[in-house]
């Protein structure tokens, strides 16, 4: 948290510029627009801090007070500034702070901390005499966060939370070329698994919050920014929707992980919920412009290891005079030497600027900012060009009665979409054929042909890819809200809630590929465009009372909401690249619209007994329209306490301890996020229309067919059921801090697609509530400020996580025999994972390759599975699925993350790294070119293969073999971060700090392939994470 | 310090905020009741007797397509390939790469498993089949419940509409018996539901192969006069001609399905067939073409219609046509756009022709080019001879009508007379009574003039009663009419020689020159999803 210097008046300070700049004055101001200057409740030693006080006087006198809170106690770490100067103090743990130096007058001192009120007092300071300022109270501010801890529906003060909650501001958010809001956090909390889909601009991640509680539903955890919780599923043409959201807008996030922090969400509650609060302005405060610029470069580091041209004519040539392909296959060969995947990438470059005004007019807080970025990706021609504005209002009304908060956000994105089927095709291609065929056919690029026609069964071009097609979208996207909030005249103890808002998106895509392309050539090319709309309502209110009686304290909150979601999309049909239709005869289709309503009623008491006991009750009663009258309704409660350990006679007086605190909760939640597996009616009994290119004929006519679906009228919620332990923790003056906690989550009805006995309904498969699965873990989140000194301060970071899936139950039936769902499809329809019971999701089940003496890979006489090439398991002289073994699986044993930010003066350096120990990967790029298939197809061409293919000697893919299986381990570097602050350098109070970030520098892993890192746990061509450079200017007026 | 003007706004608002705790949400909770916009249901579409034909013509498409392009009707397994689901590939596999007809080259262990005459009850293929002939099943029965007289009369759907309902009704019946049948051909124990049985995920009860023959004997019976006459209703359309040949084959089996011989009830359907109106098409490839609709539909008793344009699946003939085109053989020769390299045929095809090669017998239609006979690896697709029997080409040379040449035009014909011939030939040389040995000599050599291209009273090719009469006759016969018609493994069961020793093919049994199997393999076993998901289900022996 930087600390903001006011000067109101210029010509005033243009003259203190002149009188200070020579004094050490501005090391005290440029010191606490350091690190320390957030560090409440961990205030610098006094000894170390009387050291910097006693600096060689100036002329001038001194201030000196105390700042309180409203119990009387002094709070440490409060930013004391004289305002229009670069004078201050912070607070020492006593709360005394003291300022030399100040020149003779009338000055206002400005009190500010994070989650307090400010306040200013005016005082005069005679020359040469300290002047004592009478004891300063400041009152917690709730709309601002650390002390005070956002939940569910409100705040809380930290030490009263007694579940698993955890946040993260911007201090500690993650720095460099940070596009979408959730790359701010990753590494950053324990229990929270970010994992980035891929490097293209404004790319989606996979965020899982303790491992996943669903195998089919949704395991994507519930997003509320604002107090708005958004849609979640995907809206077309963004590649990711929360990229539309500024993260320079962000305050901070808060995620809460067990089901006593969550319940209060009910059914979207059971992968955890995140809290994204943006930056609000304070009252009292003047105009302040930020502006921030960054560049950066990203580059891929590596690329997949293919064959060179020369080394694949090499190769084909000696495997043809061995005779392990035909002699026919050399007709493939071409005299170039491409470098495919050259081709495709590029040194990407983007800019990133934002500004904002923050200040206060008459009371009316207010934060204004508009964001520009224009990022390229590293595969070429892709490309998002993001403005994003956003309004916070914050006035306060009726002696502070009532508050509003207003929150406008809205962005337009432009993207223009690489083909990312050209980084497989990259790697697959010949190296011996030339990128341009030295015709004009197909707009110059070498194809492989059928005649006179691109053959279809292989790659096309991956140059012609990218160039031939231009995929475009432009996304407009809204999220605002209203909040009243009322505290009755007449019983102040009672608040009434009202909270009206919106997520509204627009989005509008075309595909277009010309007539003369390859890509496209059966329909000679492609003129289709695409409009999605989403109207999301909420309307939500609720009264809350909070009263203190002796030593009993009791907070209670009531609340209703209601939820809309709608979606539409008109139906567009399909274009050739000269506008006429594809199929002209084809009639017009409905129109997808589609509509969901969320209906809750919920309530909480909080209740504490002498600031040592606490409780926490939470009950939602949640009625979606997902699920028939019968099954509509699901009710969620969760409880929990917490246990003060540190407010105990035995510990009060503790110099060492100095936080303790045991919770303990169990809760449940639900899962009614099926709309991306059975739409969002998936109760009834519905009939689909064909279309037309599924008729039948009936002699002379053609007739387009009406379809029943399958249907589970009898649907209902998945719910999940949390049990949780936590420790709070707290040493040596909270120099270290940190909170360990153990879970169990099991999941019950699991909504599960299962296979259904035949003839039971219109499908063989039918979503419905069948199956357990759990999740145990451990995590631990230390903070531990290593040195806090007056120049010199270091804080260290480390969190890790745990966590063990297994599922219990996926039958109706048990049935030892049954050997699961299998899912990971790598293509071909070829499933190299399973679901299966007494196992992680997702566990690998694979052969159990065969090595021979000389430690290479052995293969069968014929391509048939054979026992030559795999362990015959179960000894019956054959090779079918009975022999694979349930194996690893891609989630990682421990996920650790470790964050250090060292600062010494003006200059500060923060790093992140990031580690995930025992996940697997399967790689999926060898498994499909480290054997000769692609040198004989027999199909008209011949492709790339990797190195991998010397030591196998493979003849054709062995999917299923366990060869291709890696430990998926890893240490990433994810961040650097150098910053210097210029501080006052043009004139005094404003800011000046220049940051050099590095992402992505370094990947430490066993793995042979690219990058071990997928959520899936399939490495198939993804989107290489590209290494990027980060020049940022942050400059304050 | 309250000001009066504060509080009164203070108040204001605490109405509001009141009103909107209270009243707010009892208005709202009807929003729970959200409805497709555009969806039908199943009240909708039966309203409209319009809409009849349109569920009837998914019945039928339910033999050929695999969904709704995208949408399949039944899932092979999370992304696993749409058009392996189509009932005619899944049905085409377990009836012919299991048999000394065909192999595939596709190494996916569950093709592979039927190449060598090893599979188990977690097969997938085995799995799609099964799973498409209840989808199938399970669609009629929907139909079948929603027009039933009295809810036709519930829906007042009366007169010409109420008439055409009960038309239709009949041929959902026949497909279900259809359906049905290879079942129980297939499966023997089935699985067994009614229009009685309304969606759930309840357990279906199992039925016995002899009981459910007997409820086929009588369904068709029953639906028989309530059919259109043969050959009068539109083509494609299944008439009393389909409901025949159906139970003719029933009867022809019926030793393998119940351990009783029907062969003189095989011999009334047939006649009755035969007595139709029914003419050999002119050409045997003509029946294998994109245009068999036209110059084949005087044979054609039932056929698997399918278009480039309106019909489109990677399932059906589609499949047929392009999983055949492989090595040199030339996709433009074929109407395709690409050759998917898969289906060749073991070397016991060819070699029931006296010469593959030499043009005399038509049906010989083997492509040999760079194709060897044996098959040292299954996975080679030159190895083996290729097989240019399906093809998207028209009589006159011109491609199908998908101008992409991905998707063909060419039907298949699941009952055709050539068929019925040499049925009527078995039975009466099975000791059926109501037929002729001269009568079936006759019907024989029809084909056989046809083979050879005889005009004018040649004779080429011809065979002699005593010829006719030789063990295992029948059985090449029926191998050089109708191989790659999805009938060799019911042929070869009836026979005797689709298991055991007695007769060998190529990697018949997983080994090289063949070796024999358990004769439990007559039966594929049910698969194990549907044995977990119904526990009620006993298991085929031996699995």
């Amino acid at each position: 948290m930087q600390v903001r210097l006011q000067f109101p008046h210029p010509t005033r300070f243009l003259t203190r510029v002149l009188l200070l700049s020579a004094t050490s004055a501005f090391s005290v101001g440029t010191a606490l627009a350091g690190p320390t200057g957030s560090g409440h409740g961990t205030p610098p030693s006094p000894a170390l801090r009387l050291a910097t006080w006693r600096v060689t006087p100036v002329a001038g006198g001194s201030v000196g007070g105390r700042v309180v809170d409203s119990k009387g106690q002094g709070i440490p770490g409060v930013t004391v500034v004289i305002e229009g100067t670069t004078l201050g103090a912070s607070t020492n743990a006593t709360g005394d702070y003291f300022i030399d130096n100040v020149t003779p007058g009338p000055h206002v001192l400005v009190y500010s901390s994070v989650g307090l009120i400010s306040s200013r007092i005016t005082v005069t300071v005679l020359d040469g005499q300290p002047t004592q300022v009478a004891v300063t109270t400041l009152s917690d501010n709730i709309t601002l966060l650390s002390e005070a801890v956002v939940v569910g529906y409100g705040t809380t003060r930290r030490q009263d939370v007694t579940g698993s909650v955890t946040t993260v501001t911007t201090k500690d958010f993650v720095k460099g070329q940070v596009t979408s809001p959730e790359q701010l956090v990753q590494g950053k909390v324990a229990g929270v698994q970010i994992t980035t889909g891929g490097g293209a601009p404004g790319e989606a991640s996979v965020i899982r919050v303790r491992g996943g509680s669903s195998l089919n539903a949704s395991n994507d955890p519930l997003i509320v920014i604002d107090g708005v919780p958004v849609d979640n599923q995907g809206i077309n043409g963004a590649g990711n929707p929360l990229s539309l959201v500024n993260p320079q807008d962000i305050e901070s996030f808060t995620v809460l992980k067990d089901a006593s922090a969550t319940a209060i969400y009910g059914s979207r509650a059971s992968n955890g919920v995140i809290l994204i609060t943006t930056k609000k302005g304070v009252d009292g405060e003047k105009m302040r412009v930020n502006f921030s610029s960054q560049v950066s470069r990203a580059t891929n580091y590596g690329k997949v290891d293919v064959l060179d041209g020369n080394a694949y004519r090499t190769l084909v040539n000696n495997a043809i005079a061995q005779g392990i392909i035909p002699g026919s296959n050399a007709a493939f060969l071409g005299s170039a030497n491409t470098d495919w995947q050259d081709a495709i990438y590029q040194t990407a470059w983007t800019t990133d600027n934002s500004i904002s005004l923050t200040g206060s007019a008459k009371h009316v807080p207010y934060r204004v900012s508009f964001g520009t970025l224009d990022q390229d990706g590293t595969l070429k021609t892709g490309n998002l060009k993001r403005n994003s504005a956003s309004i916070g209002l914050s006035p306060r009304l009726l002696d502070d009665h009532l508050r509003i908060d207003v929150n406008v956000k809205g962005t337009q994105a432009d993207y223009r979409f690489a083909d990312q089927g050209a980084i497989g095709g990259a790697a697959r291609f010949n190296p011996t054929q030339p990128i341009y065929s030295g015709n004009d056919q197909f707009n110059g690029y070498f194809e492989w042909l059928t005649g006179a026609i691109p053959n279809d069964l292989t790659d096309r071009n991956p140059v012609a890819r990218l160039n031939d097609k231009r995929d475009r979208s432009t996304v407009l996207r809204s999220i605002g809200n209203v909040q009243l909030d009322y505290k009755l005249h007449f019983l102040p103890d009672l608040h009434a809630n009202l909270n009206l808002g919106y997520d509204v998106s627009r989005s509008n895509g075309t595909v277009f590929v010309p007539g003369t392309s390859s890509l496209a050539f059966s329909t000679q090319g492609q003129n289709n465009s695409y409009r999605q709309e989403k109207n999301n309502k909420l309307l939500e209110t609720y009264l809350s009372y909070g009263k203190q009686l002796g030593d009993h304290h009791l907070d209670a909150l009531a609340g209703y909401s209601y939820q809309d979601f709608y979606t539409y999309a008109p139906f567009r049909f399909a274009y050739k690249a000269d506008g006429s239709r594809v199929a002209p005869l084809d009639p017009v289709q409905d129109p997808f619209k589609t509509q969901y309503t969320l209906l809750s009623y919920y309530g909480r008491v909080n209740y504490n007994y002498k600031d040592r006991y606490l409780f926490t009750g939470t009950l939602r009663a949640d009625g979606s329209s997902h699920f028939s009258p019968d099954n509509r309704w699901g009710y969620f409660p969760a409880a929990s306490v917490a246990w003060r350990v540190k407010q105990e006679s035995f510990l009060l007086n503790s110099t060492t301890v100095s936080d303790l605190k045991l919770r303990v909760s169990y809760g449940s939640t639900g899962q009614q996020d099926i709309t991306n597996v059975a739409g969002d009616y998936p109760y009834l009994a519905k009939y689909s229309i064909g279309s037309p290119a599924v008729s039948q004929i009936f002699g002379k006519d053609t007739i387009r067919t009406y379809k029943p679906a399958a249907y589970d009228r009898n649907l209902r919620w998945e719910q999940t059921n949390t049990y949780d332990v936590g420790l709070d923790f707290g040493f040596f003056d909270n120099r270290l801090t940190g909170a360990i906690d153990v879970y169990l989550r099991k999941t019950s009805d699991l909504l599960a697609v299962i296979p259904i006995p035949a003839l039971s309904n219109l499908s063989n498969t039918l979503l419905t509530n069948i199956g357990s699965l759990e999740n145990r873990g451990v995590e631990l989140a230390l903070n531990y400020n290593v040195l806090q000194g007056e120049k010199l301060t270091w804080s260290v970071n480390a969190n890790a996580t745990m966590n063990r899936g297994k599922i219990t139950k996926l039958s109706q039936v048990e049935d030892p025999t049954y050997q699961g769902t299998p899912t990971a499809n790598i293509g071909n329809f070829q499933f190299v994972q399973v679901n299966a019971v007494g196992h992680a999701p997702n566990t690998f089940f694979l052969y159990q390759q065969k090595y021979g003496e000389d430690g290479k890979p052995l293969q069968g006489p014929t391509a048939s599975l054979n026992t030559t090439q795999y362990v015959d398991q179960n000894g019956d002289g054959i090779i079918n699925e009975r022999d694979k073994v349930y194996g690893k699986n891609p989630a990682p044993k421990a996920i650790l993350g470790f964050s250090s930010n060292l600062s010494y003066g003006k200059a500060s350096l923060a790093f992140t790294v990031r580690s995930n120990i025992g996940g697997y990967v399967y790689n999926n790029v060898a498994a499909g070119q480290n054997n000769y298939y692609g040198l004989n197809t027999t199909l008209g061409y011949s492709a790339n293969v990797v190195p991998d293919i010397y030591a196998t000697g493979f003849k054709t893919g062995q999917p299923y073999s366990d060869i291709n299986l890696e430990d998926g381990s890893f240490v990433r570097l994810q961040n650097v971060t150098v910053g210097y602050d210029f501080g006052s350098l043009l004139k005094a109070g404003t800011t000046l700090r220049l940051t050099l970030a590095g992402q992505n520098l370094l990947l430490l892993s066993g793995y042979s392939g690219l990058d071990p890192e997928r959520a899936t746990g399939i490495d198939s061509n993804f989107y290489p994470l590209p290494r990027t450079v980060t020049l940022g200017l942050n400059l304050g007026f | 310090m309250k000001s009066p003007l504060s509080l009164r706004r203070g108040g204001l608002a605490l109405a509001l905020t009141a009103a909107l705790l209270t009243g707010g949400s009892t208005s709202c909770t009807k929003d729970l009741d959200r409805e497709p916009f555009y969806d039908l249901n199943t009240e909708s579409v039966y309203r409209d007797p319009a809409n009849y034909i349109r569920v009837l013509a998914k019945m039928y498409a339910g033999f050929n397509l695999a969904g709704n392009s995208g949408s399949p009707d039944v899932f092979a397994g999370q992304g696993k390939d749409e058009g392996e689901t189509s009932y005619l590939r899944a049905y085409w596999y377990l009836q012919e790469l299991t048999t000394d007809e065909a192999v595939v080259a596709w190494n996916s262990p569950p093709l592979q498993e039927l190449n060598t005459t090893h599979w188990t009850s977690s097969n997938d293929l085995i799995n799609n089949s099964y799973t498409r002939i209840f989808y199938e099943v399970a669609l009629c029965n929907e139909f079948i419940r929603e027009t039933s007289d009295d809810k036709l009369s519930a829906r007042n759907i009366t007169g010409a509409s109420a008439e055409q309902a009960r038309l239709y009704r009949a041929e959902a019946r026949f497909l279900r018996a259809l359906a049905y049948y290879h079942a129980l051909d297939l499966y023997g124990n089935v699985p067994f539901a009614t229009e009685a049985d309304e969606p759930s995920k309840n357990l279906p009860k199992q039925i016995t192969r002899a009981a459910l023959f007997a409820y086929l004997e009588s369904e068709l019976k029953a639906i028989e006069s309530q059919m259109n006459p043969a050959r009068q209703g539109p083509y494609g359309r299944a008439d009393q001609g389909a409901a025949w040949t159906l139970l003719a084959k029933l009867y022809l089996n019926a030793g393998v399905y119940t351990g009783t011989d029907r062969y003189t009830d095989c011999l009334t359907y047939c006649t009755k067939i035969l007595g139709a109106g029914y003419k050999l098409a002119p050409e045997y490839q003509l029946l294998f073409m994109a245009d068999n609709n036209v110059t084949s539909a005087s044979e054609i008793i039932f056929p698997i219609t399918s278009d480039g344009l309106v019909s489109q699946s990677y399932g059906g003939t589609t499949y047929l046509v392009h999983a055949a085109v492989g090595g040199r053989m030339l996709t433009s020769a074929f109407g395709v756009n690409s050759g998917w390299a898969g289906n060749r045929t073991r070397k016991n095809l060819p070699l029931l022709f006296p010469d593959p090669a030499s043009g005399f017998d038509s049906r010989a239609m083997f492509f040999t080019v760079d194709q060897n006979l044996e098959i040292n690896d299954l996975t080679a697709f030159t190895d083996g001879y290729g097989v240019t029997k399906w093809t998207n080409k028209t009589s006159t040379g011109a491609n199908g009508n998908d101008p992409q040449q991905i998707f063909v035009d060419t039907d298949f014909p699941m009952f055709r007379l050539g068929d019925v011939y040499l049925m009527y030939a078995e039975a009466v040389l099975r000791g059926g009574q109501g037929g002729s040995q001269t009568q079936a000599l006759d019907y024989v050599n029809a084909l056989r003039d046809r083979a050879f291209g005889n005009t004018g009273g040649v004779t080429d090719g011809n065979i002699t009663a005593a010829e006719l009469a030789a063990p295992d006759f029948i059985l090449d016969e029926r191998g050089r009419e109708l191989y790659w018609e999805g009938m060799r493994r019911t042929d070869l069961i009836r026979f005797g020689k689709f298991t055991g020793a007695n007769y060998l093919w190529p990697w018949k049994g997983g080994a090289k020159n063949g070796q024999g199997v358990s004769t439990n393999l007559n039966l594929f076993p049910l698969p194990s999803t549907d044995i977990v998901a119904n526990p009620s289900l006993v298991q085929n022996p031996g699995y």
